[in-house]
């Protein structure tokens, strides 16, 4: 046998292909729409008087001006901006390009602050509790998505954050009510999160359930028997067991009295500062850790995660029961984080949010936040403006968050690839 | 290091893949395992890697029995694998693949990438491999990231080393490049297990030659033996190598593609200004390494892809981004690249399977209800004529074999009257006997006056059956020359080098 050894001189290539831009017309008829839409509310319901935007609190350090805008010209402007907008992401589709993002950025902003003008006609707005409230109402949906995320990741598709949520408000509530220790009932709505994790990771990983099932099933399991002690056992001993003492708000010296950005972020609860570290954590913990290498590689590939020697169904089972303590967490947000008994069904849908958010930010946590952050400013949105007196229904003001929910996950996402194994059980042989 | 397997006994349900297996490979020795198609070398390789339990028989290193719970094990032992499907994670850099698994970490608990960056550039150095730690796996040619998976292997200090079936996806070159790699491993003292269905490598690059049938070894061969003493060990009979056919009487030209183009979702041109011609009576071969368009391009012919541009003409009748339906109404027959994911719907019957296209009316529906008799009849018909190995037309396609599969989707296709026959990857994954039955049934399509398109990335094939040889690569045809072109030209074509004369069309 010739034992020459042959000259390999492969050169490092890459594999590329010629390419060409696939055009979207989606980005500049969205545009038409929304100008469009604008148009309809300064031609057909025009609104007499000025606009007010605060940007302080009475209690800030540092007061900052109100700002003041005559409505209608304020209107007007804003459609011809929009306009002008419309017609330059036209144009660039029409040359075949693409639309930038910070253009729909833009263009968000643009039309929000028109109809925002709009709606307060005569009126102000209170911009810091606009924003503070947006980041309260995204709080359980910011833990839920970090749990999704993870699941997801993973390989575990996790649609119970719903019942996780839940699960959470209620321990926490009974837990607290009777120590009268907030924190105790942190630790004890993380257990009980993670118990209903475990339950979905037994049933998708040891028992190939399909996991969308599971994840039903168990946020009706959830909601049923919530929904069961609340009326026999917590509603009858409600002084006992449904009187959560609620975190305190903790201002964070300095860093409070930024303005605007203070009274947003930092005069918070424990549990709104534990998310902020939660995020950060998953996201370096995802992308800069061995924990976050060999879970992606458990979501993405199993069998070669599997080859290298990595216990796929047990590096998926620990990681879907983390994923359940962090919703679970998230949870207490509804109760002892904002120091409110427990109800039936309380959580209200904020998992499924949680669940087009993690899809909406492209399974990354710190995209997942923001996306649950655009969330919580669109039902918080409606809060403030029924409270203003603004001339649009409430009904209709209450479908907000969910349209703007389609309308980001069908619309804007574009080309995403989730976690290639995720929602596929791992079969060896 | 001595590998040595006794006795290794593996059952899936009463199916037994590997039955009492022996085999030694000694430090430094290149052993071919030379088998069918489901002869059972992978599930031995598995066994051996403690991704399989074995059901019996020992696996020893140097003399000393070892368990393998699991891959982690076997690596330890100093076991490393090039699996045929690379165990890759397609998202992640080279540095990461490399160190998954066995993680360095710097303070507070953080992937500690420079290092494995470093042992990326010294494996690669020393093997002359020119592997960018950084770059995403997803973005390298299977080549590179074959590369890739060896230098897995060997950070790990692999002193064994599987490779299962390693030149299914490579170019000739690349295959080349692959046996000097060997070698070169073989001279620092690894033992390489070489899994393979080639004659032609194992002859080249073996030692040793272990020849394994229905799940027995059937017997050891030196280097020296003939391929067609090799074929028949693998096979069990004597097999004819070549495909016995006339010269070709040509017709007019009945399919036209001109400038054909098809663009991904994310505006890659995977099929990029193509334009041939096929006539009538004349099988014109499709080569290239798999994922250079082929796919792409026969979707395309069927209306299977969403964004084409160009034109596609079957005897005068306009079918660019025609429906699927029309097309098959326009007589074009297709037999997918993957059975079992486009051609078959394993849970039906082979009778169900054979009436799939033929849904819409007369004469297996009528009144909107199957007509089972006219079914039947045509069913069994069909499983005698195509040599279906089944115990009846109502077995589901799913428990037959692969070649039996096959046999079944060409059954259907060949059974309506073609003007154009589209054949991918017509014999991957088929035994032998049945690749003997196929190709002569496309050659007598052919010469039926039939046109048809074969892709293929086997060589053998391509030479095999093409009357004309097209060579595709990155989207585009490096050529298209007769059928008579040697091997090696064909083989630089792969790798995207232009003939050096005119090319002949």
């Amino acid at each position: 046998m010739s034992a020459t050894v042959q000259q390999p001189a492969p050169s490092p290539e890459i594999v590329t292909l010629d390419t060409t831009v696939v055009t979207s017309w989606k980005a500049p008829i969205a545009f038409a729409i929304f100008t469009v839409l604008a148009l309809a509310l300064a031609v057909f319901a025009p609104q007499e008087g000025d606009t007010t935007f605060r940007l302080s609190t009475q209690s800030d350090l540092i007061q900052l001006s109100e700002i003041t805008v005559p409505t209608m010209p304020a209107l007007w402007t804003t459609i011809v901006l929009l306009a002008i907008a419309t017609a330059y992401s036209a144009v660039l589709v029409s040359s075949k390009r693409r639309v930038p993002l910070w253009l729909i950025v833009v263009f968000a902003v643009l039309f929000m602050f028109g109809f925002l003008t709009w709606a307060a006609s005569g009126a102000a707005i209170p911009v810091i509790g606009l924003l503070f409230g947006s980041l309260s109402l995204a709080v359980p949906l910011i833990y839920g998505s970090l749990a999704g995320v993870i699941g997801e990741r993973v390989g575990v598709i996790n649609i119970a954050i719903e019942g996780q949520l839940l699960a959470g408000a209620f321990t926490a509530a009974v837990v607290a009510s009777l120590t009268d220790q907030p924190l105790l009932g942190l630790l004890a709505a993380m257990v009980a999160g993670m118990l209903v994790g475990m339950v979905l990771a037994v049933f998708s990983i040891k028992y190939f359930v399909d996991q969308v099932i599971v994840g039903v099933v168990l946020n009706v399991l959830v909601i049923g028997l919530t929904s069961f002690f609340f009326s026999q056992v917590l509603a009858p001993n409600a002084s006992l067991l449904n009187t959560p003492p609620r975190f305190e708000r903790l201002p964070i010296p300095v860093l409070s009295e930024i303005p605007i950005i203070g009274p947003v972020l930092f005069r918070q609860t424990l549990v709104v500062y534990l998310m902020y570290v939660a995020v950060a954590l998953v996201y370096v913990g995802l992308f800069h850790t061995k924990w976050g290498l060999r879970l992606r590689a458990v979501g993405e590939h199993p069998q070669a995660a599997d080859t290298v020697g990595i216990k796929v169904n047990r590096t998926r089972f620990w990681n879907v029961a983390l994923a359940g303590a962090i919703a679970g967490l998230g949870g207490t947000f509804f109760t002892i984080g904002s120091g409110i008994a427990f109800n039936k069904e309380m959580t209200a849908g904020a998992g499924f949010i949680a669940l087009a958010a993690v899809i909406f930010g492209q399974w990354d946590p710190i995209k997942a936040t923001l996306a649950a952050l655009l969330f919580g400013f669109a039902s918080n949105l409606q809060n403030t403006l029924s409270v203003i007196g603004s001339p649009v229904p409430s009904e209709f003001m209450l479908m907000l968050p969910y349209v703007v929910t389609i309308f980001a996950v069908a619309g804007l996402v574009g080309k995403v690839r989730g976690p290639a194994a995720a929602g596929k059980p791992y079969i060896k042989s | 290091m001595k590998l040595e397997l006794r006795g290794i006994t593996k059952r899936f349900g009463s199916l037994v893949a590997n039955d009492h297996i022996d085999l030694t490979v000694e430090a430094g020795e290149i052993h071919c395992l030379l088998g069918e198609n489901g002869a059972g070398k992978s599930t031995l390789m598995n066994v051996l890697y403690g991704l399989y339990q074995a059901d019996d028989g020992q696996v020893l290193l140097d003399d000393q029995v070892q368990q393998f719970a699991g891959p982690g094990d076997a690596m330890a032992a100093g076991i490393g694998m090039v699996h045929q499907h690379f165990m890759l994670i397609p998202v992640f850099t080279v540095a990461e693949n490399v160190m998954l698994g066995h993680e360095s970490t710097r303070a507070g608990g953080l992937l500690d990438l420079p290092t494995a960056r470093a042992k990326v550039r010294e494996i690669s150095e020393r093997f002359g491999f020119h592997v960018d730690p950084d770059a995403l796996v997803d973005d390298l040619p299977v080549g590179v990231q074959q590369r890739v998976e060896i230098i897995k292997a060997l950070s790990r200090d692999a002193r064994v080393l599987v490779f299962d079936e390693p030149t299914a996806v490579l170019t000739p070159q690349e295959t080349d490049e692959l046996m000097g790699i060997m070698r070169q491993l073989k001279e620092t003292g690894t033992s390489i297990v070489f899994i393979t269905h080639k004659l032609r490598e194992v002859r080249e690059v073996a030692d040793r030659i272990t020849v394994i049938r229905l799940g027995k070894v059937v017997g050891e061969a030196a280097p020296t033996a003939t391929n067609a003493e090799l074929a028949s060990l693998m096979v069990g009979r004597a097999v004819e190598l070549t495909v016995q056919k006339e010269e070709p009487s040509l017709g007019d030209p009945a399919l036209i593609v001109e400038g054909l183009t098809v663009i991904d979702p994310i505006g890659q041109l995977v099929v990029n200004d193509v334009s041939f011609t096929v006539r009538r009576g004349e099988i014109l071969a499709v080569a290239g390494v798999q994922g250079n368009g082929q796919t792409e391009l026969t979707e395309a012919l069927l209306g299977l892809q969403p964004r084409v541009e160009g034109s596609i003409n079957l005897d005068g009748t306009e079918l660019t981004s025609a429906s699927v339906r029309r097309i098959l109404d326009a007589g074009v027959g297709f037999v997918p690249e993957d059975r079992t994911e486009d051609g078959l719907v394993g849970e039906f019957t082979i009778a169900e399977n054979l009436m799939l296209d033929r849904s819409g009316g007369a004469p297996f529906v009528r009144a909107g209800n199957i007509q089972r008799g006219a079914l039947a009849d045509f069913a069994r018909e069909k499983v005698k004529e195509f040599d279906v190995r089944t115990q009846g037309i109502d077995s589901k396609v799913r428990q037959l074999s692969g070649g039996n599969q096959q046999k079944v989707v060409l059954a259907r296709e060949l059974s309506r009257d073609l003007r154009l026959l589209v054949a991918a990857q017509p014999t991957r994954g088929v035994d032998v006997g049945s690749i003997e039955f196929i190709h002569k049934r496309i050659v007598e399509t052919r010469d039926a006056g039939v046109p048809v398109l074969v892709v293929s990335t086997e060589l053998d094939e391509v030479v095999a059956l093409a009357d004309r040889i097209m060579v595709m690569y990155r989207g585009r045809i490096v050529g298209i020359v007769p059928g008579d072109t040697p091997r090696d030209v064909l083989g630089l074509m792969m790798a995207g080098e232009h003939p050096a004369e005119g090319a002949a069309a």
